[in-house]
């Protein structure tokens, strides 16, 4: 058989010749939401030498929604990520606002963040049960063929049948509503494409409370079972020290998914607030030759980009651990309740790779108590949704916060509103500096004398999956 | 006996994944039935043996009756994995409009590499510009996107962006049960409850810049078809299923938005931009009253259909 490009590390100029190394690959990456590719490369001596996630693959939504009616472009790049759809549909609605120079009414702005929040509660469950649970409950060096969620099917069948119906009703709930959950249309530049009906309201209010019941029992059963019985090895699996985005209300610096102001926080804690058109000035993007995907970096922190470990250069986090650091404080009662106790626990900001997942679940919480704060809000039922926009020419950038992370789209559009140009930072592209630094931290703590064992590369996998990529 | 089925994505999104998920207690009642014995998104089964040391140019896909391959081919590796799934597996099935016709994804195929990678890695805003990444680690990107068959044989088609978990369900039970599934073959408007009055008044297409015209509180089936009401509906030249197979309305219907074209076009070989030409020039509709023409094609540019401008790189 011809030699395959995809196994090229193993034949790259590591592996021959003077200084040859021996490459170790975990391919693919498993239990993730993308396609990726980890390389290790060991030195003489059997320890790591390099740590690469490799990103293999570039579809180029910045260039093919050139040219596209800009009110067409949230149904486009909905597909950039199947597992959180609402997040560029939103975000992207909110930049064509900008490049239309459209005012959203209340009702459209509150049913936008009502869908935002609520698809971010069923891809927390699918996240920490599906994809990440397997590793705590079955152990991480279980047989792969049972690490996984069918494992948790047959070892807890209870359980998962919660979960899969509790993410199952989230998912209909909103489909119901909106007609598409996944890829969904809905969201229209200039508002909502459909009013809430009071019978809607009393369905999605009466649903989303069983859902807080169930985000509730999550994080008890989460932290008996697993936070609080992490040993020091594991809670140290892959931790960096970084700095940390996320989104605050401009108010009162608490935690926001839908609408605020981004805090760029350095590792001490001191942190700086831009606006969302702001971003260019304060973040960069750096290219590794290694990777399809750029390495965004904290360009207004002056001192370049490096992913030394001891000496990290402009390497910031996003995603859920971000966001409970760069927010004061959280403004729904059960989840700064759950805040404080993990502030007095591991400090502000927190640094442990592995506290993502709790983070995650204390997200699910604020999400469910969000969402029936909005349902909540009698105002969300005015039958004036959208007002009608015109195509003209303009810049608009739009953000969300996405359960992966920070999102940020940039449109220009020209005078008869068709995209001009596009650019586009998603949420786990910030982390993609930080996950080949927690890939490097983790190899360097499990491999040591040319030992590589199957669990040992899972740790390593491990380390990834805190970020949910 | 269980069945053995593997699942692999290609250059894909996911959400043909989360549409596997959104089966919910369905997958549950089956699950008893299938051996997963690959599946990248739930299980760590690796391509080069478990710990990396297996033979470097073989791709392991274990054997199994029924393989699941969502998404189109965009790089060198996604060719050498549908071959390996194509090897190992019986049935193959081209799960969503990425793999069935090219989906959005194809979309790039209007500019050649060359202009995606001067623009991602040296035009844009934020980014310090740089060479093309190309170390030998990552995978060649091909020419352009393709749909799966142009690359490997399919023999199961199973679009739409995602397929309704009632067809994916429908496919897995059928597969149980040795027969042929039983798939949509009609229209979107074939399936679409809202009234139709004829076309003769509309003359002009507009954009979507306010909502459509309709009652909040009656049901779709009171609304007036949002062709008619002159929004670029792309039902009449879409393949059904997005209703599922008891849904009242389809989809972006029920959302009072016009039908995207996501499940592409009715006949597996049809053509979306043709056949969407060809109703607006029979009903006497100004098609140069449409904004841009190759949105038509926006879920099925694969097969060669969409190709670059003249003037591009």
């Amino acid at each position: 058989m011809a030699p395959t490009t995809v196994a090229a590390p193993a034949e790259s100029a590591f592996a021959h010749g003077a200084g040859a190394q021996k490459v170790i690959n975990i391919q693919p990456v498993t239990r993730i939401e993308g396609h990726a590719r980890i390389a290790i490369t060991l030195n003489e001596a059997g320890g790591v030498a390099d740590a690469q996630l490799n990103i293999m693959s570039l579809r180029g939504f910045e260039k093919f929604i050139e040219g596209k009616p800009a009110e067409e472009v949230p149904k486009i790049v909905n597909r950039i990520c199947g597992i959180c759809p609402w997040m560029h549909h939103t975000a992207s609605n909110k930049a064509v606002d900008g490049c239309f120079n459209a005012v959203v009414p209340p009702a459209g702005r509150k049913l936008r963040e009502l869908m935002q929040v609520m698809a971010q509660i069923n891809d927390k469950i699918l996240h920490f049960f599906f994809l990440a649970a397997p590793d705590f409950v079955l152990g991480a060096g279980a047989d792969y063929k049972v690490r996984n969620v069918l494992g948790i099917v047959a070892a807890a069948p209870e359980l998962a049948t919660q979960v899969v119906k509790m993410r199952q009703a989230g998912q209909m709930m909103i489909e119901k509503f909106a007609g598409k959950v996944i890829h969904p249309i809905v969201v229209v530049p200039g508002g909502f494409a459909k009013p809430m009906r009071e019978d809607e309201r009393q369905e999605m209010l009466a649903g989303t409370k069983e859902q807080l019941e169930f985000a509730k029992f999550c994080i008890e059963f989460a932290k008996q079972n697993i936070f609080y019985k992490l040993d020091r090895a594991t809670l140290g699996l892959g931790e960096i020290k970084t700095g940390f985005l996320g989104t605050v209300s401009p108010d009162d610096g608490s935690l926001t998914l839908f609408d605020g102001i981004l805090r760029l926080m350095k590792p001490d804690g001191s942190h700086q607030e831009f606006t969302y058109a702001q971003y260019a000035d304060f973040l960069g993007e750096h290219v590794e030759d290694w990777s399809y995907c750029k390495f965004p970096y904290a360009k207004t922190w002056g001192e370049g980009f490096d992913m030394n470990l001891a000496h990290p250069k402009g390497i910031y986090r996003v995603n859920t651990l971000a966001r409970l650091n760069v927010c004061d404080k959280i403004g729904t009662p059960l989840a700064q309740a759950e805040l404080e106790e993990f502030r007095s626990r591991f400090g502000r900001p927190a640094q442990s790779t592995m506290l993502y997942h709790w983070a995650r679940l204390i997200e699910l919480v604020y999400a469910c108590e969000r969402v029936i704060e909005l349902l909540e809000d009698p105002e969300i039922t005015d039958p004036h949704v959208r007002n009608e926009v015109t195509p003209q020419a303009g810049r608009g950038v739009g953000c969300v916060e996405a359960p992966r992370g920070t999102l940020l789209h940039d449109y220009c559009t020209d005078d008869n509103g068709l995209i001009s140009r596009a650019n586009l930072i998603v949420g786990t592209t910030h982390n993609v500096a930080p996950m080949n630094m927690s890939i490097r931290a983790a190899a360097e703590s499990v491999i040591a004398k040319g030992v590589v064992t199957e669990e040992a590369l899972n740790k390593v996998e491990m380390a990834v999956r805190c970020y949910d990529p | 006996m269980a069945v053995k089925v593997a699942s692999e994505w290609l250059n894909s999104c996911s959400g043909c994944e989360v549409a596997i998920l959104n089966l919910g207690e369905t997958l549950l009642a089956v699950l008893p039935q299938l051996e997963f014995v690959h599946i990248p998104v739930l299980m760590d089964h690796k391509y080069f043996g478990q710990t990396g040391e297996g033979d470097p140019h073989h791709i392991d896909i274990p054997q199994a009756v029924v393989g699941i391959i969502s998404g189109g081919v965009r790089n060198q590796e996604h060719v050498e994995v549908a071959e390996a799934m194509r090897k190992s597996c019986d049935v193959i099935i081209a799960l969503g409009t990425c793999a069935t016709h090219g989906g959005i994804p194809a979309l790039i195929n209007q500019w050649p590499n060359a202009d995606l990678f001067e623009r991602y890695y040296r035009g844009s805003e934020s980014t310090d510009a740089h060479a093309d990444p190309t170390g030998k680690v990552l995978p060649a990107c091909l020419d352009r996107s393709y749909a799966l068959d142009e690359k490997i044989k399919v023999d199961i088609y199973l679009p739409g962006c995602p397929p309704h978990p009632d067809w994916i369900g429908e496919a897995i039970v059928a597969l149980l049960e040795g027969r042929a599934p039983q798939l949509p073959t009609k229209s979107v408007c074939d399936t679409c409850p809202t009234i139709r009055e004829g076309k003769g008044k509309l003359k002009h297409l507009h954009r979507f810049t306010k909502n459509a015209h309709y009652d909040p509180a009656k049901p779709v089936s009171e609304m007036h078809c949002l062709f008619e009401q002159g929004l670029q509906c792309m039902g009449s030249v879409t393949r059904a299923g997005c209703a599922g197979k008891n849904g009242q309305a389809p989809q972006c219907i029920t959302a009072r938005v016009p039908c995207q074209g996501c499940y592409g076009p009715v006949r597996q070989n049809g053509n979306q931009l043709l056949d969407y030409l060809n109703a607006l020039a029979s009903n006497q509709i100004d098609f140069t009253s449409l904004t841009d023409k190759t949105t038509l094609l926006e879920f099925s540019g694969g097969h060669g259909l969409l190709r670059a401008k003249a003037g591009r790189q």
